[in-house]
């Protein structure tokens, strides 16, 4: 059986189960009184028609890539990151805690800065739970969730109280958000006139070093084979509980980095429902992109394309944006049970043999 | 049921052909050995009898009349009953209850009429001399009793023809000796199809044989006209010459010495009481013993993976009691574990990774925390090449290959590795005879370069076959320490069962 063979059941698989996805999701459209093909139409093509809604897909694809990149680590380690949402919001107050503490230092410095600052805050919010599963044996999907609720409490605390813009008390309208950031600490607009910010490019790289990191190093090796197979490992002398603790702090170091340039880039300062739920959204990206750096890439662009969507649909088609919800869920349903199929070398072998049965006479000119 | 055949039964699996044209039959009265080596179609040919599968051609003929076993259930109403080499058996409940659990007669509405399965199950023990307790849990009863368990149970549910699948695997030679026994006296009423690697009990139970090869009948005929030998031959296609340790050679000094070890077992108790053991460099240390009385104990704590209470653990002089499995590993220690799947391999990994699953981090394989593929795939192929690693690529996953390649893989790494001791756990259970015997090969090339090796066998064959000096554990020590010149199968047989003379 081919590599590209193996690359191309598993695309053939992601494509049936959106499909799968997309029909669900047409079912509840129809049941709400919508036309499941005009709302699609604007969901996939709106964000398409013009420049600034290009660029939009790209602003949510950012925090999207970083925070999935980090989920495929950690799945792919053996421990289920759940706790994304939380470590954004972590990452967002530790990045603008430096910001407007040293609001004098030059832009070389305090920017870098307020990105490590980010993603600290992220990895020491993600290395709890990794630290509990290594220790103790607490379940991660337990433990994280409950520290995304943490997570939210003290944003909200941190925004009403002592990180409240001044200003808004003098005036007294009291909208919980904190100072602007001082602009030494803002990422660079790539495109005048819209809202797309050197993140991006950021959120490219790590995508390059995470694909080395977790095939080309003997760190990835060590958290792959944790992950694969824990007790073939630590039978090889592998320590897998350090590996899971390494593997949540790289986790949740990403999305404290996705909280930091999310308000670096577009936001300018911490304010209320800043992730809009980029945490749970980009562990659908991270199994949707087939938990590989390559594969979050388009997923996460697609997936930005649907929350542009989403929003256009609101105002053009009447339904409401939270759809976008219930189109994500079903993905996420589709694609656990698609995992089956992704995974069994056996349906791989079947699927093979009936390809090769099926195409042999027409297999060269097919190219395949 | 007077008789059963099986005419030109083929079952095709997509590109493979896992029963050609495959004819057997069996008669009432008689056991009939099914033998093959692993792939050769056994499985399948039983699962279409057991009618889990179809068959795509031939037919299935009782008492000269075709039928189609569709499902299960079908098989069972025709007496068809299979016992399977693990045991089905749910350790929490009774046996009365266990037995109840296939039953669909005893529902009466929503209840379950246990005292008739009870009265059932005192019935057919008594009947076929197969003694069981019906109100004992499951849990408490040996091996050897959950298998008699098994046969009750079978015979409960009204099977007239019985598929043993290897059902000695797990027992003691006396064990052995006692099911073959009783198996011969229940023979009368009843049609047994034998499955077993074991040629020896192959000879000493059947009437006639049936042997398998690649998926067709290699051979069929009386077990009488053939010889163990033949048998293998046969079953092979090619004449296997189990190797022989010729105790040649002085062992020289000691490489892995265990004094007074304590180590717990996964439910708390102490798995291993005391025990003792020296292996030196250059010889082959059998450890016979029934599975489970602390063999899996020991090489955990010989690899570092369990902690031990108290006593020490040595490797080549140098005290390796408590340190990391790493760090045991660097020092030289070899391991080929018990489950070969889940910790022999990550089997997701492919065949080139895990070559290097201990080694990854070498200077050799990488540089400066970063890996070098060329050089593993060089690694890999060079490995491939030389212990006959049968894949279509080392890029494919070593969970994919069968039991034999796979221990192919384990081993290759482990001995490229120079160590100075091996702890080898059941190296060749459930591999093919070809697979087995280029295994038993590479034992004594290691043995012959000096190195330790601690072989942890229930085979009786195998551990006398290689050892040049034979300990048996029972209940967490070392019963004794026999020179496999003086060792016997009776005798070994006896102190694994725990009697000292």
């Amino acid at each position: 059986m081919s590599r590209r063979f193996g690359i191309l059941y598993s695309v053939a698989v992601i494509a049936l189960a959106a499909g799968g996805a997309a029909a669900v999701a047409a079912l509840v459209l129809w049941a709400i009184g919508a036309s499941p093909a005009a709302t699609f139409a604007v969901i996939l093509t709106g964000p398409l028609q013009d420049l600034f809604s290009v660029t939009e897909v790209l602003v949510r694809a950012v925090p999207l890539i970083l925070v999935a990149l980090g989920v495929a680590i950690s799945f792919r380690s053996g421990i289920l990151n759940i706790g994304a949402e939380g470590q954004i919001l972590i990452g967002i107050l530790a990045a603008t805690g430096v910001a407007l503490a040293f609001p004098q230092l030059p832009g070389a410095v305090l920017l870098p800065l307020c990105l490590v600052a980010g993603a600290a805050g992220g990895a020491v919010w993600g290395g709890i739970a990794g630290v509990l599963r290594a220790r103790l044996d607490v379940n991660e999907i337990l433990s994280t969730v409950m520290l995304n609720y943490i997570a939210a409490q003290l944003y909200t605390f941190m925004l009403r109280g002592p990180m409240i813009d001044p200003a808004e008390l003098m005036t007294g309208s009291g909208t919980p958000q904190s100072m602007r950031l001082p602009r030494a600490a803002w990422l660079d607009r790539l495109v005048p006139g819209t809202r797309i910010h050197t993140g991006l490019l950021v959120a490219l790289a790590l995508t390059g070093l995470v694909w080395v990191l977790l095939w080309r190093t003997t760190l990835g090796f060590r958290m792959r084979a944790a992950g694969s197979g824990s007790k073939a490992a630590r039978y090889a002398g592998i320590p897998v509980e350090r590996s899971l603790v390494v593997a949540m702090l790289l986790a949740g170091g990403f999305a404290g980095l996705a909280g930091a340039i999310e308000v670096q880039g577009v936001h300018h300062r911490a304010i209320e429902a800043i992730s809009s739920g980029y945490g749970f959204a980009a562990i659908v990206v991270a199994l949707f992109g087939g938990l590989h750096p390559l594969g979050i890439v388009p997923a996460a662009v697609f997936f930005g394309l649907l929350l542009v969507g989403a929003d256009m649909t609101q105002r053009s088609a009447g339904v409401p944006a939270n759809m976008i919800l219930v189109l994500q869920g079903a993905i996420i349903l589709a694609i656990v049970s698609a995992r089956m199929y992704l995974y069994n070398p056996y349906a791989r072998q079947r699927a093979w043999k009936l390809v090769s049965r099926l195409g042999a006479p027409r297999e060269k000119g097919a190219g395949t | 049921m007077q008789e059963l055949r099986l005419e030109g039964i083929t079952k095709r699996f997509p590109g493979v052909l896992a029963c050609d044209r495959i004819s057997l039959e069996v008669r009432r009265g008689e056991v009939l050995a099914l033998v093959g080596e692993n792939g050769a179609g056994k499985s399948t040919l039983m699962n279409i009898l057991a009618g889990l599968y179809q068959p795509d051609e031939g037919r299935i003929l009782v008492d000269g009349e075709p039928v189609h076993l569709a499902s299960p259930a079908d098989a069972f109403d025709l007496g068809i009953g299979m016992v399977h080499q693990n045991f089905m058996l749910v350790p929490s409940m009774t046996v009365a209850e266990n037995v109840a659990l296939g039953m669909k007669s005893l529902q009466r509405g929503i209840r379950l009429d246990l005292r008739e399965a009870r009265r059932r199950v005192v019935e057919v023990s008594a009947h076929h001399e197969l003694p069981v307790n019906p109100d004992a849990p499951v849990w408490q009863l040996s091996v050897g009793e959950q298998q008699r368990v098994e046969l009750v149970k079978t015979l409960c549910l009204g099977a007239r023809l019985l598929i043993l699948d290897e059902p000695t695997s797990a027992l003691t030679p006396q064990e052995t000796d006692d099911l073959l026994d009783r198996l011969k006296r229940m023979m009368a009423e009843l049609s047994i199809i034998f499955i077993s690697h074991k040629l020896n009990e192959v000879k000493a139970l059947s009437d006639r044989v049936t042997i398998l090869r690649q998926g067709a009948v290699a051979f069929s005929g009386s077990t009488a006209s053939q010889s163990a030998a033949e048998l293998a031959a046969l079953m092979t296609g090619r004449e296997v010459v189990l190797p022989r340790n010729e105790l040649s050679g002085t062992p020289g000094r000691e490489v892995l010495s265990v004094r007074s070890l304590r180590v717990r077992g996964d439910r708390g108790h102490l798995a291993l009481d005391g025990l003792d053991l020296a292996v030196r460099a250059g010889e082959i240390l059998g450890l016979a013993g029934v599975s489970g009385n602390g063999q899996r104990e020991l090489a955990d704590a010989l690899a570092g993976l369990r902690p031990v209470e108290s006593g020490t653990v040595h490797l080549d002089g140098a005290e390796i009691t408590g340190c990391s499995p790493r760090e045991i590993i660097d020092r030289g220690m070899g391991y080929v574990p018990e489950d070969r799947h889940h910790e022999g391999i990550v089997a997701p990994f492919s065949v080139r990774e895990n070559l290097v699953l201990k080694d990854f981090a070498t200077r050799r394989f990488s540089r400066l925390g970063v890996l070098r593929p060329g050089e593993i795939q060089r690694n890999a192929a060079e490995l491939r090449e030389r212990f006959d690693i049968r894949c279509s690529s080392t890029a494919v996953a070593a969970g994919t290959l069968s039991g034999g390649n796979i221990q192919k893989v384990i081993l290759a790494r482990e001995l490229v590795r120079g160590p100075k001791a091996l702890v080898a756990v059941y190296p060749t259970r459930g591999v093919d005879m070809g697979a087995g015997e280029f295994i038993h090969n590479q034992l004594l090339a290691l043995r012959a370069s000096a190195v330790g090796i601690l072989l942890v066998s229930e085979e009786l064959e195998e551990i006398m076959n290689l050892s040049d000096r034979v300990a048996v554990i029972y209940k967490g020590r070392i019963l004794a320490v026999v020179p496999s010149g003086e060792a016997t199968r009776e005798g070994l047989g006896l102190l694994m069962a725990g009697v000292t003379a």
